[in-house]
């Protein structure tokens, strides 16, 4: 998707709200990468560093490589892996392998879309929650599955997911689920 | 894991390495928890942290190792642990059945019955790994120490043999020779195309230039396709073994490993065995005495399926976009910043070393006529034994669903199988008598891909099949050929229409038309391959798009859009399940009498079903059968 390039000599405050971005990191990371030579490895990096690619940071280091900010454009745009948008606290990623898609993968999906008041990629207003997709997280024996940061939950149903949710929240102490807890619950694995 | 099932038994420890740890020497015994993916997910963690726990407990920790593994293979039966006394195989273990296992096995010497595998067709229960069916008809060369090592243990991959073939390949043969030896197996390349592995060494090999590469491509982006994960997390260094043998052979003293960004388990075992190999001489500087030098690095994927293209992955390792280019040149002249460069498939590389050892005579005894040794298959979907399985080339379909994957779950009906992800096709029950082998799949209008076999029952709607395979090879197009581009856009929006219900005369016709004009004229094997899902489905289950489009009705009840859900009135006893089940709250009735789905509200989620303990809640499609059904429900 073609995204406008801001640009500007003086570095600019982060325009999602993150005002104390310090893009000093960038010249560290430069300088011990080959822009060049292997710019993915440099933007993972960066990416590992600030949690996404914000634009301050890609001007940053676009300047001090010499390199035109379109070609790492090219390449965030280009790769699944690279974000400009800040990410939630939390990511909650739902597998669509062949597997889990024939084992009803969109219910789960659509049970969390409706549990967080989100579309799938996007990222809740409190910016608790990410919903997100993959392709395939080699689990099929366990269709349909999901991995809520680093805790994976196999053999969902939609009750199960909705389930597995509110438990979440309650013990981040986010939203106490209201009554009762609903539906039995999946197995959580650390 | 059986050490039966393999064809031939691992060599003794190479020569003048040290063996600091033998499997099962020393007296010490072992309890290995299955650490594949499935596993995890299921909880193989707890289960191990379960064991460590009681064999403390028990005052058996300097007599048992608890450690992981990787994939034991029979991933529905997850997590499993198999104990080394007598091999005996615990599936699905729960974290408070370890105590009984440690006690009554572990400290009592007797299996714990109640928690052994039962044979669902027999209702028998078998102790040993390698007495079980799905394991006793495989064939293990490419998996063959998958599960049985501890894949970040260099000794235990020495101790059955590890680097071996490397040794007789650099200290023995000539490259030439190496490279007959290849051609002479008849290994094909395992990612999918199955192109004769030797063939393309030879070329690398008299390909003119001083600096040469060899990249392995693990970048295996087929969904429902977990073999190469598991060979690369499970036996990391047969790989780099089958690299180093390629490089002396192609004359390439550095190596890649692209590795799919999904996979950060296989990149950490990878590093790993990536450092012992050089702590130990394996990789680096004068190998084996012999003065040849190969190095090993790895390079992450971020996440592009059109990577597994290999002038995609070229241009992605050269940190551009993975956008594929037009052949020739091939890589074997002029691929990685321009030099003569040779890519394999993570299971073409860990298959190598083992043909070195055992001969070619011995991997060509495997197999069918034109195709050689064996294939490792992910088997999932609805399969009583979802997996990993790997048989000789040439066996049916049959053979690998119904006797290794033991047929389908709960009863119901085969209807087809789903070969070669997004680039492959649906392989219909008339042609489950189809061998497994490159040519015979592709004449079916499948292919043979990368391994990956998802079994759909009744249950699953082929249009929606094909649209979610579409949907992803869509997304997944880099965008430089317009026919992939546009073309794969335009089959994906009929496909929608079709299954929201809105299929119009001519439809087939026209996906007819447009995968055939995709096929011929896409730049790389991505477009070129994308069209098959369609194609097939058309092919074996036209009706079925036929139902969608003129009398909007999902057979396999899977459409959501064609669906209704409703309570059949003289199964429902009124127990209020579904009810509290219902997100919506949209099912409603008097207590003890059959309640009924108001169809206004319906999300269709599936919930009451699931729930339902007596079957009542139907699911039905067309505009009759939903009238019927809700008509007949209470209160109507």
């Amino acid at each position: 998707m073609p995204r406008r390039v801001v640009r500007s000599d003086a570095a600019p405050a982060d325009p999602r709200g993150n005002g104390d971005l310090d893009v000093c990191a960038v010249a560290t990371l430069v300088a011990e990468s080959d822009p060049h030579g292997n710019l993915i490895a440099l933007l993972q990096r960066a990416q590992g560093e600030f949690g996404y690619l914000p634009e301050p940071v890609i001007d940053e280091i676009a300047r001090l490589s010499g390199l035109p900010a379109s070609r790492l454009h090219g390449i965030i745009t280009f790769y699944a892996q690279f974000s400009t948008v800040p990410s939630g606290r939390h990511r909650v990623c739902v597998c669509h392998g062949t597997a889990c898609h024939v084992a009803g993968a969109s219910r789960i999906t659509e049970a969390l879309e409706q549990e967080l008041g989100v579309c799938d990629g996007d990222t809740t207003a409190d910016r608790e929650f990410t919903l997100d997709s993959v392709a395939c997280m080699g689990a099929c024996s366990q269709a349909p599955v999901m991995r809520i940061d680093d805790d994976t939950f196999g053999n969902l149903s939609a009750d199960r997911t909705r389930k597995a949710l509110r438990d979440l929240r309650q013990e981040l102490g986010l939203q106490p689920p209201v009554g009762a807890a609903v539906g039995e619950g999946g197995e959580k694995h650390a | 894991m059986p050490e039966q099932a393999r064809p031939s038994s691992g060599p003794a420890p190479a020569e003048g390495v040290k063996v600091t740890v033998t499997p099962a020497a020393g007296g010490r015994r072992r309890v290995s928890v299955c650490a594949g993916t499935a596993c995890v997910f299921a909880g193989s963690m707890k289960v191990r942290d379960a064991f460590v726990r009681e064999v403390e407990a028990a005052g058996l920790a300097a007599a048992v190792e608890v450690r992981l593994s990787g994939c034991h293979g029979l991933c529905s039966q997850g997590p499993s642990a198999i104990v080394s006394d007598g091999d005996v195989y615990y599936p699905r273990l729960r974290e408070k059945d370890v105590a009984g296992v440690v006690t009554g096995h572990l400290a009592g010497g007797v299996p714990v019955d109640k928690l052994l595998y039962t044979d669902p067709s027999t209702g028998e229960r078998i102790a040993c790994a390698h007495d079980i069916p799905f394991y006793r008809q495989q064939t293990r060369i490419s998996l063959r120490d998958v599960g049985l090592i501890d894949p970040e243990s260099i000794d235990e991959y020495l101790a059955r043999g590890g680097y071996k073939a490397a040794r007789t390949a650099l200290t023995t043969m000539t490259p030439e020779a190496i490279v007959e030896e290849i051609l002479a197996s008849g290994l094909r390349g395992r990612g999918g195309a199955g192109f004769p592995t030797g063939t393309k060494w030879q070329f690398a090999r008299r390909s003119p230039g001083e600096v040469k590469y060899i990249i392995c491509n693990g970048d295996e982006g087929d969904p429902g396709a977990f073999m190469d994960a598991s060979i690369m997390d499970g036996d990391p260094h047969a790989v780099l073994e089958g690299m180093l043998i390629a490089s002396f052979a192609i004359g390439a003293h550095e190596g890649y490993i692209y590795v799919r960004a999904e996979y950060p388990l296989a990149v950490k075992r990878l590093r790993l065995a990536i450092a012992a190999a050089q702590e130990r001489g394996f990789l680096g500087e004068d190998l084996f005495g012999t003065g040849w030098s190969f190095a090993v690095r790895i390079k992450e994927g971020a996440g592009a399926f059109v990577c597994g293209e290999e002038t995609a992955l070229i241009a992605s390792i050269e940190g551009k976009r993975g956008m594929p280019r037009s052949r020739p040149p091939f890589p074997a002249v002029s691929g990685l910043w321009g030099k003569p460069t040779n890519i394999n498939n993570v299971e073409t590389f860990a298959t190598v070393p083992w043909v070195i050892a055992n001969g070619a005579a011995a991997f060509a005894a495997i197999g069918s006529e034109r195709c050689k040794g064996t294939k490792a298959f992910s088997l999932a979907g609805k399969v009583v034994n979802g997996g990993l399985a790997e048989v000789p080339m040439g066996s049916t379909l049959r053979h690998v669903i119904f006797d290794v994957g033991g047929g389908i779950k709960d009863g119901k009906q085969f209807k087809a199988v789903q070969l070669g992800g997004p680039s492959g096709g649906c392989v219909p029950a008339s042609l489950l008598d189809t061998p497994v082998d490159y040519e015979s799949l592709a004449a079916t209008g499948a292919i043979m891909g990368s391994g990956g076999m998802v079994v759909a029952d009744e249950s699953t709607c082929m249009v929606d099949l094909a649209r979610y395979f579409l949907q992803f090879t869509q997304n997944e197009s880099c965008g430089k050929c317009v026919p992939c581009r546009l073309g794969t856009k335009r089959m994906l929006e009929i496909l929608e229409r079709i299954t929201a219900g809105k299929g119009q005369d001519g439809d087939i016709e026209k996906l007819d038309t447009l995968a055939r004009g995709i096929k011929k004229t896409s730049l790389c094997g991505l477009g070129q391959t994308a069209p098959n899902p369609v194609l097939t489905t058309i092919r074996y289950f036209r009706d079925e798009y036929e139902a969608h489009i003129y009398e909007q009705r999902c057979p396999a009840g899977a459409c959501d859009a064609l669906i209704a859900y409703a309570i059949d009135p003289e199964a429902c006893t009124g127990c209020t399940l579904c009810a509290k089940k219902c997100p919506t709250g949209c099912i409603s009735g008097e207590k003890k009498q059959p309640y009924a789905i108001d169809q206004s509200l319906c999300i269709r989620c599936d919930s009451c079903r699931q729930a339902c303990k007596f079957d009542a809640v139907k699911v039905t499609s067309g505009p009759e059968q939903i009238a019927a059904a809700v008509a007949a429900q209470a209160g109507a």
